[in-house]
């Protein structure tokens, strides 16, 4: 099988190195050969970041390199646009619709773009979720990662279980049912 | 069949520290290096480990455990090792008794540096030798290997890693603890006291030895020819190899585990074999330089850059003249990193702003003090250095000068090189004011103790050192503690202790929010009474953003319920509705 190319991209702090180690429990699980690159540090302080993930016969590099991904999960709108340039032709895109302005533009500095999702869609192939009202809905909005997760698991090649008994191994105990139910809500989406 | 699971380039390190049979580690956090200590703690039963102040202080901690005959390290990010640089270039020329080996992390692209220094570099400076993985497996088997070869050679190693490889996760196969006996320790006069009689000799006798090294380096099985086709022949190491894997797959390469010294023989061999040669190594041009010397032609740095991080797309430009056709990235605002919501830091500088004041500053979260709307650090340069510079500003112009300045640094950073700083202002009559913004952690580098928080790396509880308590002692007679969200009184006292001509220490006390796990307050912005003045904007909190009619929205995903923006509110246009734990 040719390497499979995932990025995960985001605001630090917005829970991308969970899903991360989520990804790679689920691609080793798999049977695969698999390197994932994170960030660490200073940039995860509110900054943008990116994590790749690489799955397949045999990996070599552990980043994604641009006009190479199969999918892009986008933890924000202006996130999948700065990133959207990665995907390969066919790529998917799946964002959440959601809004975090970065601190040019609360200062007034830079301006917000408008219509991002409607611009994306001219060019790729992108799914939409609200996962951050979706998660409200569940108790907890610190879980809509999960929503989104769910909802980029329809376009890769694990069976629900399989995502489940990672999900499980992954998360703390006590928020694994709380967290399944949430990957449940986009695994369902339409 | 060995056990396989993935693990982060770090983590695989720390597993092999636990596989070698390591028994002393000494570190103090730093990014992207971290994490080795923290994956460590979980062999506690078998390896030692702790947070020591600096890197100075971790590797002599490592040096005399290997000088009393166990396999011991220290590990730092490559700033950490120019602390360490006064026992590294001497336990060069002492050698080891178990084996040493300090893991130093750089930091290709800068991702949470003040540079991009190579720490091969230093390491030939001080003549040590490095051994360099291109992935978590090898993380973990290379450095077993490393301290092999730290005894068999009596050298101190240095593993060096960078961010890509500290921060990615890869497949690693599990093995047993080796069972690595204690080695005597034996009083050694003339290896261990490096006094200019002795170490005159010593010079002589590590020379030898790394010479031995080089011989042996040839037929290492650290270092690898994979022979292919020889119209192309790359010389590479660590992650820059998995590019040219991707990059191109039909050429030959000579990868180098073993990155100095050079197995000169094995190069000359593989130079003779492929028509171009080609050196593909992040930074500095190490095995460039050293390759061209022995008059072997290779391009190298021509068509590579010395900065930032390399990628496969980069090896096909420069190398294959390729140009895939790939698209623009859109035009979208950058993201800059920043204080996070509820951050006492935020309240400390918003103070300072209104003030005017300037900020010799350090390293830590601290630093985006330097970032818009904030922007009152001046200077950042490396760690305790805020308190020195605002010293050496006040002796180049006078005590009237630095009216208007103060030096800004945190906890552990206090702790780490700052304390020394303090000793010379009082020693030398200084007169001006040191801020420590003490959030009971070490924050940047993701929560670590050290000596002021009262727990060991290992979890123990032990003596918090008394930060207020240690300024006394040093001879500051002006000290306070004072909650970093109280704004009239941190106001007050700031303006009072600049204009006073003696030392003095303002301790802004308040725990990083990240570690307050308590159910927190709720407020929300009443849009009928926001004059839109934009005064609750001005510290740059990101989870307040304007509404298109310009009144103000409360981002409930993210605010942590600090207040801050409340009590900088004339019209009581935000409102507690929910308090919190």
């Amino acid at each position: 099988m040719a390497v499979k190319n995932i990025m995960i991209v985001g605001v630090g702090g917005q829970g991308t190195l969970l899903t991360s180690r989520i990804l790679g429990g689920l691609t080793i699980a798999g049977g695969y050969d698999v390197k994932l690159s994170e960030v660490h540090g200073m940039a995860q302080r509110g900054g943008s970041v990116v994590t790749f993930v690489r799955y397949g016969e045999k990996v070599a590099e552990p980043i994604v390199e641009e006009g190479q991904a199969d999918v892009i999960i986008a933890f924000e709108r202006l996130e999948a646009l700065r990133y959207a340039h990665f995907l390969k032709k066919d790529g998917v895109l799946i964002v959440n619709d959601w809004r975090i302005d970065p601190m040019p533009v609360v200062i007034g500095a830079a301006r917000y773009p408008e219509n991002i999702l409607e611009d994306l869609e001219k060019e790729y192939k992108v799914y939409k979720v609200d996962a951050t009202e979706e998660s409200k809905k569940l108790g907890n909005p610190k879980v809509f990662n999960l929503i989104v997760l769910g909802v980029a698991a329809q376009h890769m090649d694990f069976t629900k279980e399989q995502w489940y008994e990672v999900i499980e191994k992954t998360v703390p105990q006590k928020t694994v049912e709380l967290n399944k139910k949430a990957f449940d809500v986009g695994y369902t989406l339409k | 069949m060995a056990e396989k699971v993935i693990m982060l380039g770090n983590e695989a390190i720390a597993r092999g520290a636990y596989e070698a049979g390591v028994k002393v580690s000494s570190a103090y956090p730093g990014t992207p290096s971290t994490e080795i200590s923290e994956y460590l703690v979980q062999y506690k039963d078998d390896v030692y480990e702790e947070w020591a102040p600096n890197e100075k202080v971790a590797t002599e901690v490592a040096v005399g455990a290997s000088l009393a005959g166990v396999r011991s390290m220290a590990c730092m990010k490559h700033v950490g090792l120019n602390v360490a640089a006064d026992p590294l270039y001497s336990v060069s020329y002492m050698g080891v008794n178990g084996g040493l080996v300090l893991v130093v992390a750089d930091d290709p692209g800068l991702y949470s540096s003040q540079n991009e220094q190579d720490t091969r570099m230093v390491a030939r400076a001080a003549q040590i030798p490095v051994i360099e993985p291109s992935d978590s497996a090898e993380a973990k088997d290379f450095f077993k290997t490393a301290f092999e070869l730290s005894e068999q050679f009596d050298r101190p190693f240095i593993f060096r890693t960078t961010t890509r490889l500290a921060h990615s996760q890869g497949i690693v196969e599990l093995c047993d603890r080796a069972q690595v006996e204690d080695k005597p320790y034996e009083k050694n006069i003339p290896k261990n006291v490096m006094m200019p009689g002795n170490a005159k000799l010593r010079h002589v006798e590590i020379e030898k030895r790394n010479l031995e090294l080089a011989e042996a380096a040839n037929t290492l099985s650290l270092n690898k020819m994979e022979m292919n086709d020889t119209k192309i022949g790359v010389i590479t190491s660590g992650i820059p190899y998995q590019y040219v894997k991707e990059a191109l797959p039909d050429a030959s390469v000579l990868k180098l585990g073993l990155v100095n010294p050079l197995p000169k023989k094995l190069i000359e061999e593989f130079a003779s074999k492929v028509e171009t040669l080609y050196i593909v190594e992040e930074l500095d041009p190490v095995i460039e330089e050293q390759v061209r010397s022995w008059g072997i032609p290779a391009v190298g740095k021509e068509i590579f850059t010395v900065q930032g991080e390399y990628s496969a797309n980069m090896l096909r430009k420069a190398i294959l003249k390729e140009n895939p056709d790939l698209k623009k990235p859109a035009e979208a605002p950058g993201r800059p990193p920043i204080l996070c919501p509820g951050c006492p830091h935020r309240s400390v500088f918003h103070v300072l702003n209104k003030l005017k004041m300037h900020a010799a500053g350090d390293i830590g979260c601290y630093t985006l003090g330097a970032v818009a709307p904030l922007s009152v650090i001046d200077t950042t340069m490396c760690m305790g250095s805020s308190i020195s510079t605002l010293h050496g500003m006040e002796k180049a112009k006078g005590k009237e000068y630095i009216k208007n300045w103060v030096a800004v640094i945190g906890d552990s950073t206090f702790l780490h090189t700052g304390i020394n700083s303090l000793m010379n202002m009082v020693y030398n009559h200084a007169t001006g004011t040191v801020l420590i913004l003490d959030n009971s952690t070490t924050g940047m580098t993701g929560h670590q103790d050290h000596a002021a928080t009262g727990k060991t790396l290992q979890g123990d509880p032990t003596y918090a050192i008394d930060i207020p308590a240690l300024c006394r002692a040093v001879g500051v007679k002006n000290v306070y503690e004072i909650n970093a969200f109280d704004l009239l009184l941190l106001e007050k006292t700031i303006k009072e202790e600049v204009a006073r001509d003696e030392v003095s220490v303002i301790i802004t006390k308040t725990p990083c929010v990240l570690l307050d796990k308590r159910k927190k307050p709720l407020y929300i912005a009443h849009a009928d009474k926001c004059k839109k003045c934009g005064m609750c904007m001005k510290p740059g909190c990101p989870a307040m953003t304007k509404n298109p009619d310009g009144t103000i929205h409360i981002d409930d995903t993210m605010c942590t319920g600090c207040g801050l923006c409340k009590d900088l509110c004339k019209f009581d246009a935000i409102e507690l509705i929910k308090e919190g734990e």
